[in-house]
C-alpha cells in the first residue's frame, strides 16, 4: 500500500517485524474507514429523512424494526471490536515469539546518552565491541539483548519495526529479521536526561557476506600506527584525558566509560548519531563537546594545535 | 501595617527572592570551564598570600563544593574511574579512608586537587594530565562529602549502586584532625 520512504519511517518496512505490524496497522485503518464511512451515512440518512407522521410513531411494527436495526448495530460493533482484538493479538503473538535458534545475538546497553553494542562469541577472544553503529545481516533473525547502566532508555528503529525499553537491572529482548538492505536511523524513545533527543544510532542490514567480512574486521584490533604523526597521536590518546574513558583494541586503553573507538574510522556518524564522521566535526567535538550537546560526560579538550592534528590522523587511521 | 514588612505581597517577594538565589546557584548546571581552558596552575592556589597586587578571589568554591550538579558528578567519576579500586566507597582498602577525620595531604579543596593532580607516594598515582581540570574538581568535591565536609543541600542524596554506608547527605561532619601537613601549608 502508501508507503513513505525514509531511513526513519514506521511506513516504509523493511523487516518482517515491521511488516506484520504495517499489516496490522491498514488492517485497523481499513476497518476503521469501513466503520466510518457506515457512521457518517447512518447520521446523514438520519439527517435527511423525512419527518414520520405522529401515527406512524405509535406503529408497535416499526417499533419492532428500529429495535432490529439497533441491536444489528450494537452485534455488529461488538463483532468488529472482537475482531480487532483477535487481529491485534495474532500479530502481538508473531511479533514476540521465541526467535529462531540460529539468530544471532547482539547485546546492546544503553548509556548516557550512546549505544555500547557487543557481538558476543563462544569464544571470548572472537567478542567484538563497538559503539552506535549496528551491522545486521539480511534475511537472518537478530536477537538484541537491552540492558542499561543507568537509567531507563528505550530501544527504537521504526523501520524495523523493534522497539523496547531498556532497563537497568533487567534485561529485555527483541528481535526481528532484516529483508530489505539500507541504512536506518534508531533512536532513544525513552526520555532519559539532557542528551536524549541526540542518543540515535545506525543500524546497517546488508548481505550476510559483507556482514561477515565486517564483524572479522570488529574482531581485530585496532590498526598500529605506521608513521610518527599517527604515533604521535597515539601517544597524545594515551597520555591525555581520551584514555579514562575511550578503549582501542590493541592499545594499553581499556576504559569502557565511553564508547569503544577500536574501529571509529569505519563509522558513518561520531557523538551518538548527531555528527557525520568527518576530520572537522571529530575536531570540533574532541576540543569542545559541551558546545555540541551541552551536559553529556565528555569534558573539553583544550589540546595544543599540534596534538590535536595528530590525535585526528591517529583517529582517522582507526579503520 | 505595622509589619516589619512594608506589605504582604513584599514579604513574599523578599522570600522568592531569598529561594531564587539560594536554590538556583546550588543547582546550576556548568558544562563548560568558566574559563574553558583552565589549567591547573590557574586554578590551583595553597595560600592566599601572594606577590603583588591581591588578585581577586577564587570561584571555585562555589562553582565545585557549593554546587549539587558538581558533587554527584563527581560521585559519578568517582566510580568510572575506579578510584574505588583502591579507596573502596570511602572505607579504604589498599588505599586510605576518605570518610574519616584523618587527612595525611589536607582537607582543603585545593589540597586535595593538588593530591589527585600530582599523586603521592606509596600508591597514589599522578592523574595530572588524565583528567579534566573541571574533573579533578568535581572529584575533590566529592571526596569532601564523603567525610560530611559540605552543606548538606549540596552532598549527594542518592545513590545509584547498592550501598554499605549511608549517603553522603545523611553523614555526620567528621572534622579534620591528625593533618600531617603544617597548618601554614594548608590553605586558610
Amino acid at each position: 500500500m502508501i508507503q513513505f520512504p525514509g531511513e526513519h519511517s514506521a511506513h516504509a518496512p523493511a523487516s518482517s517485524q515491521a511488516v506484520l505490524l504495517d499489516r496490522l496497522g491498514e488492517q485497523l485503518y481499513g476497518i476503521g474507514a469501513v466503520v466510518f464511512v457506515l457512521v457518517v451515512g447512518a447520521l446523514l440518512a438520519a439527517a435527511f429523512r423525512p419527518r414520520a407522521a405522529a401515527e406512524d410513531v405509535e406503529d408497535p411494527t416499526r417499533e419492532r424494526r428500529m429495535a432490529a436495526i439497533v441491536a444489528a448495530a450494537a452485534g455488529a460493533t461488538v463483532a468488529t471490536l472482537i475482531a480487532v482484538l483477535f487481529l491485534s493479538f495474532g500479530t502481538g503473538r508473531e511479533l514476540t515469539g521465541t526467535p529462531p535458534p540460529d539468530a544471532i545475538q547482539i547485546r546492546v546497553t544503553g548509556r548516557q546518552w550512546f549505544w555500547d553494542v557487543e557481538y558476543r562469541d563462544s569464544l571470548p577472544s572472537r567478542w567484538a565491541t563497538t559503539a552506535n553503529e549496528i551491522h545486521v545481516p539480511v534475511g537472518r533473525p537478530v536477537v538484541f539483548q537491552l540492558r542499561s547502566t543507568d537509567v531507563i532508555h528505550g530501544f527504537w528503529v521504526p523501520s524495523l519495526g523493534v522497539k523496547r525499553d531498556m532497563i537497568p537491572g533487567q534485561e529485555t529482548s527483541v528481535w526481528f529479521r532484516a529483508d530489505t538492505p539500507g541504512v536506518y536511523r534508531g533512536q532513544c524513545a525513552e526520555f532519559c536526561g539532557y542528551q536524549h533527543a541526540k542518543m540515535a544510532f545506525t543500524v546497517v542490514a546488508e548481505p550476510p557476506d559483507r556482514f561477515a567480512a565486517w564483524l572479522d574486521r570488529q574482531r581485530d584490533t585496532a590498526r598500529t600506527p605506521t608513521d610518527s604523526l599517527t604515533r604521535h597521536g597515539q601517544d597524545v590518546f594515551l597520555a591525555s584525558t581520551c584514555v579514562m574513558c575511550h578503549a582501542i583494541g590493541g592499545t594499553p586503553a581499556g576504559s569502557r566509560v565511553g564508547p569503544n573507538l577500536t574501529h571509529l574510522a569505519g563509522r558513518r556518524t561520531i557523538a551518538a548519531g548527531t555528527l557525520p564522521n568527518t576530520r572537522g566535526h571529530l575536531a570540533g567535538w574532541i576540543v569542545d563537546p559541551q558546545q555540541i550537546k551541552p551536559g553529556a560526560h565528555m569534558p573539553p579538550n583544550a589540546l595544543a594545535p599540534g596534538e590535536l592534528q595528530a590525535l585526528l590522523a591517529y583517529l582517522e587511521s582507526l579503520e | 501595617m505595622s509589619s516589619a514588612f512594608p506589605s504582604r505581597p513584599g514579604a513574599l517577594v523578599l522570600a522568592l527572592a531569598l529561594v531564587w538565589g539560594l536554590g538556583c546557584e546550588r543547582e546550576t548546571r556548568r558544562f563548560r570551564e568558566v574559563p574553558p581552558t583552565a589549567t591547573p596552575g590557574s586554578a590551583l592556589r595553597l595560600s592566599s598570600i601572594n606577590p603583588g597586587p591581591a588578585v581577586p578571589d577564587s570561584t571555585i568554591r562555589s562553582t565545585y563544593a557549593e554546587n549539587a550538579y558538581a558533587v554527584s558528578e563527581g560521585k559519578r567519576l568517582f566510580t568510572q574511574f575506579n578510584c574505588v579500586g583502591c579507596h573502596a566507597q570511602g572505607g579504604g582498602a589498599i588505599g586510605p579512608p576518605l570518610m574519616d577525620d584523618e587527612w595525611i595531604y589536607g582537607a582543603q579543596l585545593e589540597n586535595i586537587f593538588a593530591t589527585i593532580v600530582q599523586g603521592r607516594p606509596n600508591g597514589m598515582p599522578a592523574f595530572g594530565t588524565r583528567l579534566a581540570t573541571s574533573q579533578v574538581w568535581q572529584l575533590a568535591a566529592y571526596v569532601r562529602s564523603m567525610s560530611g565536609l559540605l552543606r548538606k543541600d549540596v552532598a549527594p542524596g542518592r545513590a545509584d549502586a547498592m550501598q554499605a554506608k549511608a549517603q553522603e547527605q545523611a553523614t555526620t561532619e567528621q572534622r579534620p584532625e591528625e593533618s600531617t601537613t603544617p597548618p601554614q601549608a594548608e590553605r586558610p
